[in-house]
């Protein structure tokens, strides 16, 4: 092992060690290259590819709308994106922040219908502490069924998407649907009564740089929730690396047998590991009800959780990288509608076929570093 | 030797740089067919490197090749061994789930048709068993073998795929006296067969009775080149080291003090029934050194676990300094100054990926000042680990760098380092030189000494019966989970312990 393929990994500890640039070469490669893959799909299918580039570009950057929707997009795969990484650096693999979000937004729902809105600041918090819980019980059962009885995550995290939304929409259809309402979602939280929102949600980036002087426009649903998102990459920076607990848990993600040694508790930092990753997938229920639709409704999540995990690879399960993953993946959302209109036989799935490649590409690396070796060498 | 004129390989002018360390420096190497060719030298000095590069691990950034007398570019393992060349790692390669034959064939299935020619396989590694020696049953599960046998395995996995010069890194290191024995044997009749054996090693003895020609290493380059008639333990340390090196352990007699180890009727019973330990007590006291003799896995590794707190027993008591123990973790007996410099050090003592700096703090990352409340304290860490490479001398001094790009013998001063800036009142020392350099085994014994003279306890475990006999103060000596019997490591012969520890009383 110790003759093992020349380090170049960053250094897990000293920031200044990171070797950026290194780091951030392979998953730009990946995006271009990607993007140009795209565009001889687009060009095969009878379309032009500059066009479609063109359009991409202009839906994203071209308006305050492209940008405050590509953020908007962008905010569940930052809460997501983080998710996923946390729990890889504790060696884990969460691939049910999908059920996490989804309990997590009905929670938050709950919440807000169940309390009375004397003080619709209070319900407000207590309906976001709500999502951050529920989201974080939901995998922290799996995080303890892996500590305790060494359940694989990856099963139990998967069973219990299953479990989160079939409980969700039995809950939904019986007893908080609206009587006679055909769409599966519950009675708002929220409405609008004389112009004025009233109940427990969290105001809109217009309202928020209105005082600044900074005209959004009012019917972009980005809100507080992004800034929240924001946050919550430099918190998880500050605790994976700065903090004697995230020490601890990247120790165990990186030798069980070490951590022990050093008296780090490999149960205490799994299940640890899980509340933190399915707190932050939570968080989407946030955006979601608070800050866009009031209401829980069902089959919000365009697979935000699924995605996370692209964006945690993408991003390699580093905050930054993972902001950037998800602005990427957030503006490939945007554009998809416009360049379907815009173009004769590119349709919205360009966009989905074009996130495959990216991973495509990412999950390559692996094989590019060290498995090419492996592979020829017989060497692990 | 005929074949003396035309060397099996020859490297000229190796030059290898990793960023700003130049692992090797124009190395000029030369080795005759047939012979066994030793390489020695300190931790670090490039020793696995230049093997790596005729394996085609590395490139080199300069240099050329020749096998057999042809210029060859050797740029992957698979062209090396089309090559003729063969490498056994100091950590092997097998899957532990699969039979011998199995991971033999793993990557070289032969075919008929499309279908994997088991048999074919198999008649022919019992063939090349026989032929050398091996002793190898073809359908033993890998998981089923011992550590020795393993490595006869992937020996016979590189001479299965034809290799005629065969590559050792370390291969001694893990194994026991006996087994080493049987390996030099092996080793002799591949020689009269007409393999050449390159072989890397820290053991002088080693080296001395079992190669024909030595190179010596230091600092990337060659510093010395010789037949083995002409070399003596003395000389080839000095060469190694640049400077004269003490071979044997000074030290003066213990000045033993009150108890601080106590170990009372200490059993361990595994799930099948199985007691890896069986009314172990003992006594280690303050400023001495306790030795424990035995032959590996007849419970050391157990007991040195259940002392660290990393394992409970089943039955007995440890006290420490007259306070029970046992229910604390690794961490707390840390606090109370029980270090613990573990055998396995890529398994127990280091985050490998993280650096030198984050691997200065494991298992005391809690502690004031390393740590605030929440915040490690950054800054600190990065003084204290300086400060301890430098005192320690680790290579290179560069607490950036991750702890698995560091050599094997400066991976274990850097642990050495960390458990005695705890200020033990116990050490817990499990085979501390294993794949060390001689200046740097110099150097641990010196610190374990000194800390020993300074008040410490310590309990000493080796598979190196030189290191036992030489370190400590008294020695026990341990045979399938038991004390069979204390000697005065002063006057027992190796006859008489060797008996002990092989459960002949
Ligand atoms: N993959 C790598 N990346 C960076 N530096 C490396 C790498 N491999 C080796 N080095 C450095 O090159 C030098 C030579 O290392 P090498 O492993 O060849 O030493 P060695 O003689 O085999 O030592 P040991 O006896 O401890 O095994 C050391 O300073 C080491 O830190
Ligand atoms: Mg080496």
């Amino acid at each position: 092992m110790k003759d093992s393929s020349p380090s170049n990994s960053p250094s897990p500890f000293l920031p200044f060690s990171l070797s950026p640039l290194r780091e951030l070469l392979f998953p730009l490669i990946a995006v271009v290259a990607a993007f140009l893959v795209g565009g001889i799909i687009v060009w095969m299918v009878g379309d032009s590819p500059l066009l479609v580039y063109e359009l991409f570009f202009s839906s994203v950057f071209g308006s305050l709308d492209g940008i405050g929707y590509t953020l908007f997009y962008a905010t569940p795969l930052i809460f997501t994106g983080l998710a996923v990484a946390v729990a890889f650096k504790c060696g884990l693999l969460n691939i049910g922040a999908e059920g996490q979000l989804t309990m997590a937004a009905f929670a938050t729902a709950w919440v807000g219908l169940t309390l009375p809105h004397t003080n619709p600041y209070l319900v407000t918090l207590l309906a976001m502490m709500a999502a951050v819980v529920v989201g974080g019980l939901w995998s922290g059962i799996p995080g303890v069924l892996k500590a305790k009885f060494g359940a694989h995550e990856v099963i139990t995290t998967i069973m219990m998407n299953f479990i989160a939304v079939g409980i969700v929409t039995y809950l939904t259809q019986y007893y908080y649907k609206r009587q006679g309402d055909p769409i599966l979602e519950t009675l708002p939280i929220a409405e609008l009564k004389d112009g004025a929102l009233v109940g427990p949600h969290l105001p809109r980036m217009h309202a928020l740089l209105a005082p600044l002087g900074i005209n959004f426009p009012e019917r972009l649903p980005l809100n507080i929730a992004f800034l929240l998102a924001l946050l919550m990459c430099v918190l998880v920076y500050v605790f994976l690396w700065k903090t004697k607990w995230g020490y601890e848990l990247r120790a165990v993600g990186i030798s069980g047998t070490a951590a022990e040694y050093g008296g780090i508790s490999i149960t205490r930092n799994i299940i640890l590991a899980m509340l933190i990753s399915g707190g932050l997938a939570g968080m989407v229920g946030i955006n979601e009800v608070l800050g866009y639709r009031y209401r829980y409704y069902d089959g919000f999540s365009a697979s935000y959780g699924f995605t996370g995990i692209a964006v945690a690879l993408l991003g390699r399960n580093h905050p930054v990288g993972v902001f950037f993953a998800a602005l990427l993946f957030g503006a490939l959302n945007r554009s998809s509608l416009f360049i379907d209109i815009f173009t004769d036989n590119v349709s919205k799935d360009w966009v989905v076929i074009l996130q495959a490649i990216i991973i495509l590409f990412v999950a390559c690396e692996a094989v590019f570093r060290g498995g090419a070796k492996r592979l020829l060498g017989g060497k692990v | 030797m005929s074949n003396e004129t035309k060397p099996a390989v020859e490297m000229r002018g190796i030059t290898k740089r990793f960023g700003e360390v130049l692992a090797n420096d124009c190395i000029n190497l030369a080795i005759p067919a047939a012979s066994i060719h030793a390489i020695i030298g300190e931790n670090g000095a490039g020793k696995s490197t230049i093997m790596n590069i005729l394996y085609g691990f590395y490139s080199a950034d300069e240099g050329e090749i020749f096998v057999d007398g042809d210029q060859r570019s050797i740029n992957s393992p698979r062209e090396a061994i089309a090559l003729g060349l063969g490498m056994v790692h100091q950590h092997f390669m097998l899957v532990e789930t699969l039979t011998v034959t199995e991971n033999i064939i793993l990557g070289a299935e032969p075919t008929t048709g499309i279908a994997i020619d088991y048999k074919k396989a198999r008649a022919r590694v019992r063939e090349i068993s026989e032929q050398y020696g091996l002793k190898i049953n073809p359908d033993a599960r890998i998981a089923d073998l011992s550590v020795g046998q393993q490595q006869r395995v992937e020996i016979l996995k590189t001479l299965y795929r034809g290799a005629r010069l065969l590559i050792l890194d370390e291969p001694t290191a893990v194994l026991t006296p006996q087994e080493v024995h049987e390996m030099f044997a092996i080793l002799r009749g591949l020689k009269a067969q007409g393999k050449t054996i390159i072989i890397i090693t820290h053991k002088l003895a080693e080296v001395l009775a079992l190669s024909d020609h030595i190179t010596v290493m230091r600092d990337g380059k060659v510093v010395g080149q010789l037949a083995t008639p002409d070399a003596t333990a003395e000389k080839l340390a000095s060469l190694m080291v640049g400077r004269e090196v003490l071979l044997r352990v000074e030290k003066a007699p213990a000045q033993p003090a009150a108890t601080t180890l106590e170990v009372k009727d200490l059993a361990l019973t595994d799930k099948q029934g199985h007691a890896a330990l069986s009314a172990v007590s003992l006594v280690v006291r303050s400023g001495e050194i306790l030795g424990i003799a035995g032959v590996e896995g007849n419970g050391q590794t157990e007991l040195i676990e259940i002392l660290a707190g990393l394992r409970a027993p089943s039955a007995g008591e440890v006290l420490l300094q007259e306070k029970n123990i046992n229910k604390l973790d690794a961490r707390q007996r840390k606090q109370l100054g029980v270090a613990h410099i573990p055998e396995d050090r890529h398994r127990r003592g280091l985050l490998l990926p993280f650096d030198l700096a984050s691997n200065s703090i494991l298992g005391v990352h809690r502690n004031a000042p390393i740590s605030g409340a929440i915040l490690l304290n950054q800054k600190f860490i990065a003084e204290r680990a300086n400060r301890l490479v430098q005192e320690y001398d680790v290579r290179p001094p560069n607490i950036a760098l991750a702890a698995k790009s560091l050599s094997g013998g400066n991976q274990q001063k850097l642990i050495v380092a960390r458990e005695m800036d705890i200020k033990p009142n116990l050490i817990l020392v499990s085979q501390p030189t294993r794949g060390v350099d001689i200046g740097a085994i110099e150097f641990i014994h010196k610190k374990i000494i000194e800390y020993r003279d300074n008040g410490a306890a310590v309990l000493l475990v080796s598979a190196e019966l030189d290191e036992i006999l030489s370190l400590s103060d008294r020695v026990i000596v341990m045979y399938d989970g038991r004390i069979v019997g204390e000697v005065d490591p002063k006057t027992v012969t190796e006859e008489a312990i060797g008996l002990m520890m092989t459960g002949g009383k």
